[in-house]
């Protein structure tokens, strides 16, 4: 039995583009959460740190999940354009 | 902790119940190929399918596991929704529309779609299997911690009670029922938990938590003592008889209790060195006889109360604070000090007993990390505690992406652009939920709920201090939370079983109707195993289970995952031999890990030979490592010489 996908779509010819942006994106939200990582495990006293009614490890934990629903909402105006500008309408099913 | 039933607590749950199957059956009907079965048609709307990824994911370790373990460990249980947030990163920017374009039904589909490898079709129906029942143990677990308090039933009942409701869900109606029931419980459990922080923020903190004048505050009460050179404790007030002293080695520090009795009534105190007092204990008696007894009675008489209250606020010992907001509520925990419940196991000659002694905690150290993961060199942090911190958190940040009952929702949209919004509708109201577990473990650490024998409990806990309605609302919810996701892992399970591994590996060329027979077959024998797992591991802090589930499916899954994707010498023999060694290194890392020897083997005194207990930092490098050798190794003749 063949296992391709679901249903059927055309070539998505911004794939690529998507592609590269996710990367980059990907490996910016690394470096960020790395970063958390190190701070914990080679500063932690850092994380005790007042910023205004919170601290570093409060600020810096809300940051993270903000920080990714920002991303990913630009991730995914990018990728409409991009979907809207190169594929022809019906090429990528909405 | 004893709990009672309430009427409208079993009504609501009862409602739960009906309209989970009510959607199962309506679905049920219009369920009949595999594609329906399994992936719903691929026709959800990526609106839908983001709260239900949202469902998915919101598991039993999210609602239960982490607000218990902020409850009782402050920042650090945080660290878990950090982390489980943060892994979305991973499935929306690398995997999303790729797996959706590369498959059909099951993950297997997306690996294999380049090779056709009789290899990957078997190791990866195993993975996915044991991925999912190692997911499906914390949700089993949680389920029997939910049904005590709300129905009043014995643990081994609810988890029982769930492995028939969610073999009923999946054997009726498969992939398309299972969404719809994930994205009604998706969607109601972020807009009652922000219910319940609002509730939370009205009440405000008080050095004294009464549950809103429902259970009165219990006084915590000390005593004079002294100790003289050779360890022996005296008390100055004469009504207190004293029964024996028992000493205990804490991890090298010593700590003195003491049993006394007064007008018949048996209790123990902690002897604190600094002040020369003594100080309550809660503790529990488990004799060889089997019987247990709770601060000196049977379960039944209550004697064993909610814990968790702030001994100052802002510096005075006696306080209350107005409405809080989302800041100051943070703030007042930060300026005072928090009453923790630090554990201590002693031996004797009729058993053990499990004491329980306050720890007051500056706010300041709630707030950081460092109470559950050693972390900090100067308070005795080793490297090995610092390299299974950072194992835990590649782990959660990895594992998302790859684990199976998420890897099959892409399957259930129609195109690889509906995958991805439907990610992002997910990471939207999955990080809104994350933050909101804060507020509510923070809550229940201050507001005297915290049941020190479960601390799965303390949110739903926390909702029974504003009443029994959003008590009954927040349980029943807890429950379908836990129906739905293992839901979700049943349907991923039987897919490995009938579409990878019986349809494809073993070439059966099954009919459409046929797979769907042995996919509900599949689902029936999963769902059994998840119940008996689910008894054996009761106790255990479910998130702390899931943080296996997620370093195995890091190690085993996502390293194919994405070689397959950005890798072109990424061979079939490679793909096969990196699911293999990544699931058996963080297998066996996993079972020679020092909590596995005390909490599952309950070897206590005896030291493990695996250092570290989150084995991702370990296993993850060595499968992408074993792939590329063996891919390396395994290029064609042609290729090799370019």
């Amino acid at each position: 039995m063949a296992h391709g996908p679901a249903t059927e779509w055309k070539k998505d010819k911004s794939s690529s583009l998507k592609e590269l942006l996710g990367k980059w994106m990907f490996l910016l939200y690394t470096l960020v959460y790395a970063g958390f990582i190190f701070i914990n495990v080679f500063s932690p006293e850092f994380m005790g740190i007042d910023v205004g009614s919170l601290n570093v490890a409060i600020v810096y934990g809300f940051g993270l999940i903000v920080f990714a629903i920002f991303l990913a909402f630009a991730y995914n105006h990018v990728g409409t354009h991009a979907e809207e500008l190169l594929c022809d309408e019906e090429e990528v099913k909405k | 902790m004893n709990y009672t039933a309430s009427p409208l607590a079993i009504i609501l749950f009862l409602s739960f119940v009906a309209t989970v199957l009510g959607i199962s059956y309506h679905f049920a009907r219009k369920t009949k190929s595999a594609s329906g079965y399994f992936a719903a048609g691929g026709n959800i709307h990526w609106s839908v399918n983001g709260i239900a990824f949202a469902g998915d994911y919101l598991s039993a370790a999210s609602f239960l596991g982490i607000c218990g373990m902020i409850a009782v460990s402050g920042y650090d249980g945080f660290l878990y929704s950090i982390g489980y947030l943060a892994g979305w990163v991973v499935a929306l920017f690398i995997v999303a529309e790729p797996m959706k374009r590369l498959g059909k039904y099951t993950f297997t589909d997306a690996l294999d779609s380049k090779y056709n490898s009789k290899g990957i079709q078997l190791v990866s129906a195993i993975s996915t299997i044991l991925v999912s029942l190692f997911y499906l143990i914390p949700q089993m677990v949680g389920a029997g911690s939910l049904v005590t308090p709300l129905l009043g039933l014995p643990h081994w009942a609810g988890v029982v009670m769930v492995g028939i409701i969610v073999i009923i869900i999946v054997a009726t109606a498969g992939m398309t029922s299972t969404t719809y029931v994930q994205f009604f419980k998706g969607g109601m459990l972020v807009v009652f938990s922000l219910t319940l922080v609002f509730l939370l923020f009205s009440r405000g903190i008080s050095t004294a938590p009464d549950q809103g004048g429902d259970v009165p505050y219990h006084n915590f009460i000390t005593l004079e003592a002294s100790l003289d050179k050779t360890g022996k404790i005296y008390i100055k007030d004469p009504s207190y008889k004293i029964l024996s002293q028992i000493d205990a080695d804490a991890k090298g520090k010593k700590l003195h209790f003491i049993r006394l009795e007064k007008a018949g009534l048996p209790s123990i105190w902690k002897f604190n060195e600094t002040k020369s007092l003594l100080e309550e204990t809660l503790y529990i008696e488990n004799k060889k006889n089997g019987e247990a007894l709770y601060n000196g009675a049977k379960k039944e008489e209550g004697k064993f109360f909610q814990v968790g209250h702030m001994s100052e606020i802002d510096g005075k010992a006696n306080n209350k604070t107005n409405t809080l907001n989302t800041m100051s509520f943070i703030e007042k925990i930060k300026n005072g000090t928090v009453v923790r419940w630090n554990k201590q196991v002693v031996a004797t000659d009729d058993g053990k007993i499990s004491i329980f002694y306050q720890n007051p905690t500056p706010g300041k150290d709630i707030l950081k990390p460092g109470l559950k993961f050693k972390v900090d060199s100067k308070k005795g942090a080793t490297t090995t505690d610092k390299i299974d911190f950072i194992s835990l958190m590649l782990a959660l940040f990895l594992g998302t992406a790859a684990l199976p009952h998420i890897l099959i929702r892409y399957y259930t949209v129609p195109s690889p652009a509906c995958a991805r919004k439907s990610t992002i509708v997910a990471i939207a109201a999955i990080g809104l939920f994350y933050v909101l577990t804060l507020y509510m473990g923070l809550g229940s650490m201050v507001s005297g709920v915290i049941d020190l024998t479960n601390d799965n409990m303390s949110a739903p806990l926390l909702a029974k201090s504003f009443g029994v309605t959003i008590f009954a609302i927040i349980s029943a919810l807890a429950f379908a939370t836990v129906l739905g996701t293992v839901s979700g892992l049943i349907v991923a399970a039987s897919g490995a079983v009938a579409h990878d591994f019986m349809d494809r590996f073993l070439g059966r060329n099954m009919s459409d109707h046929a797979k769907v027979k042995a996919g509900k077959i599949a689902a029936v024998v999963v769902g059994a195993i998840a119940v008996v797992l689910g008894i054996l591991f009761k106790g255990m802090n479910v998130s702390y289970l899931v943080g296996w589930a997620f370093s195995i499916a890091a190690s085993a899954n996502l390293p194919a995952i994405i070689m397959i994707l950005f890798w072109k010498k990424t061979t079939a023999k490679g793909v096969m031999s990196s699911i293999t060694v990544g699931l058996v290194s963080a297998l066996g890392l996993i079972l020679l890990s020092q909590e596995t020897y005390n909490n599952v083997y309950g070897l206590v005194n005896v030291t493990a030979p695996v250092p570290i207990n989150n084995p991702a930092i370990i296993s993850v490098p060595l499968s992408f490592l074993t792939l590329v050798v063996v891919s390396y190794m395994t290029q064609k003749k042609k290729e090799r010489s370019k």
